[in-house]
């Protein structure tokens, strides 16, 4: 960046009397002051909160009725006999596995084109990041609006002569809605961190490749996946814990149905926490998407070691 | 793969690109012009691509039926204080644990990072426990101090110190020799050098703040409280049916100035995100 300027190698230990403020004194306490705002505030808003998590699962609470009383594991036999519980373990997984496989394959593939050198490639680049800034819930509502029975995209299923679902009430195309939705709406940044990743890879080994004959398909493959698997590994795990916290488009979209369908775990909290007054319930429900998310964290940098070929 | 296509290939890309395009660019432009008819042809069939009447006293009904501009202030300045005040202490922290040197300084910089772990879904219960104690609830104090100070800012923290880290360390060195402060070293020369982390991390920030949802429904119980997200889903009538052509309105008018912005200054906005942070 900016250029060095040398110094002069002088050394500041040969001084005659230490003060007591000391350069690496002085240094440790500009340290701490500076990491102090952010220290208090994880102690106060997340480590504290996420013991008193762990607390009030041991206790049945109900808001309403003024309620605090210390139940043990109760909350988490309850948990063992929920007869919804499997479902909702079954939506979250459906979506979050459905979400990372498209939105990973859908960012790689746009990556790829987007890497072309072609004239006006930048307003695709842009138009294909632009849902990106879109207000979240203002993107959910238009799809919801274009996604209802006499919606815009049955109109135009039926210009074409077909008939669509009523998407957002039937249970297996709800689910795929959904996650469609969310795809559409954040692929574009994973799509950048690949063509950014892509833009990284030497063009001389495409070229030595073309040379021998390889073909574009197995290049891809040998070449290009290999050396761009740090970012996919990093996007992976963005793309799986993000996928865990889908909260607002399930609410608009959705809300959960029908039946239970697309109740993933964060919006089963909420109902139980926040609509149903179970705030114990809701903290055991908090417990069990801390532990998915850790465990899940811990495997994708395990794996790690296996699957990134090439490290910067 | 990155030499020259053929003419047939260009052919065939712009072609697929076209079309993949169609999902990513028809919601907003259906937002726009649904937003702008009138409710009869709304769900007029042949679809209108393009509308043929105009309606716009649409847009003053959102007004009517909620507080809008207040909603629209709210959220507005959330954004901003979320937006200055994670850039401010991400960065300092991230400054201190990618430069200084002092005791602790992993095992600390390991307690920040379990924040990435525990988004604030996991903690929202004792979150509302706490604020309710502190009389917060129902007030915008949790949907500012959670951000700046929960999972997101440790993120910020991370992409604010891979950037210092791959700062050269030589200028500040010899600021060092010349007997400049820390406060110093990093209002005037670090800072500086960091504007594009600096960018990316404010993006990101406004947009998490912008787009957030679970709070606000938790946290905000009265309209002149609420934030945009909030209050697009407020628009509907006596039965809970959505008014799609006010709620479009509304929708269009909390999406579009965002998006013109993104538009006018996109070339920084995504290589800001692609050559920052995330890169080992």
């Amino acid at each position: 960046m900016a250029p060095a300027t040398s110094p002069t190698g002088s050394d500041h230990t040969g001084s005659r009397r230490r003060p007591f403020w000391t350069m690496e004194r002085r240094d440790a306490l500009a340290g701490y002051l500076f990491i102090a705002p952010q220290l208090i505030g994880i102690t106060i808003f997340v480590l504290i909160p996420l013991c008193l998590v762990f607390w009030f699962s041991l206790h049945e609470w109900n808001v309403l009725a003024a309620r605090f009383t210390y139940t043990g594991a109760a909350n988490y036999k309850a948990l063992l006999s929920d007869p919804g519980l499997g479902e909702v373990f079954g939506a979250t997984a459906i979506f979050s596995l459905g979400l990372v496989v498209l939105n990973m394959s859908l960012a790689l593939l746009l990556a790829v084109l987007l890497s072309q050198k072609l004239t006006g490639i930048t307003v695709f680049r842009t138009l294909f990041f632009s849902p990106v800034v879109v207000s979240l819930v203002a993107w959910t509502i238009v799809w919801s609006f274009l996604l209802q029975k006499n919606g815009g995209l049955n109109a135009i299923l039926q210009v074409f002569g077909l008939e669509g679902s009523n998407w957002l009430r039937d249970p297996t195309t709800a689910m795929i809605s959904v996650i469609v939705v969310q795809v559409f709406k954040n692929v574009g940044l994973n799509m950048i961190l690949f063509l950014a990743a892509l833009q990284g890879v030497p063009k001389e080994l495409y070229e030595a490749a073309r040379v021998d004959g390889v073909s574009p398909f197995k290049q891809f493959r040998r070449i290009t996946v290999p050396l761009i698997s740090p970012t996919i590994l990093l996007t992976s795990i963005i793309t799986i814990v993000g996928s865990l916290q889908v909260f607002a488009q399930i609410a608009v979209l959705t809300q959960g149905g029908p039946g239970m369908s697309t109740t993933v775990l964060v919006y089963y909290l909420y109902q139980q926490a926040f609509q149903f007054h179970r705030f114990g319930y809701g903290s055991t429900l908090s417990i069990v998407l801390f532990v998915i998310v850790a465990v899940l964290t811990f495997v994708q940098w395990q794996m790690r070691k296996r699957i990134v070929f090439y490290e910067r | 793969m990155n030499g020259e296509l053929s003419p047939r290939m260009k052919v065939v890309v712009y072609g697929l690109m076209s079309v993949l395009l169609i999902p990513f660019v028809f919601p907003t432009w259906w937002m726009v012009t649904s937003s702008i008819k009138p409710i009869s042809d709304i769900f007029a069939f042949p679809p209108e691509i393009v509308p043929s009447r105009l309606d716009l006293s649409t847009y003053a009904k959102v007004f009517e039926l909620q507080p809008f501009a207040q909603q629209y202030w709210n959220s507005a300045y959330i954004a901003a204080v979320v937006t200055v005040g994670t850039m401010l202490f991400s960065s300092m922290a991230g400054y201190a644990f990618a430069r200084i040197r002092f005791p602790f300084a992993n095992t600390l910089f390991m307690i920040v990072l379990l924040g990435l772990l525990i988004p604030s879904e996991v903690t929202i219960v004792p979150l509302f426990r706490i604020f309710l104690s502190w009389g917060m609830v129902n007030t915008h104090w949790p949907l500012i101090l959670v951000p700046i100070f929960g999972a997101p800012s440790v993120f910020a923290t991370f992409v604010m110190r891979q950037y210092f880290i791959a700062l050269p360390v030589e200028l500040e060195e010899a600021a060092r020799v010349d007997g400049l402060g820390r406060f110093k070293i990093f209002r005037t020369i670090a800072l500086p050098l960091a504007r594009p982390a600096l960018g990316a991390v404010g993006i990101f920030t406004f947009l998490h703040s912008w787009n957030l949802y679970l709070e606000p429904i938790v946290f905000l119980s009265s309209p002149e409280k609420f934030t945009l997200p909030q209050a697009l889903t407020q628009f509907t009538d006596a039965y809970g049916g959505a008014m799609w052509n006010i709620q479009l309105a509304a929708a269009t008018m909390t999406a579009i100035p965002v998006l013109i912005v993104f538009i006018v200054a996109q070339k920084q906005f995504i290589e800001g995100l692609a050559h920052t942070g995330l890169k080992g």
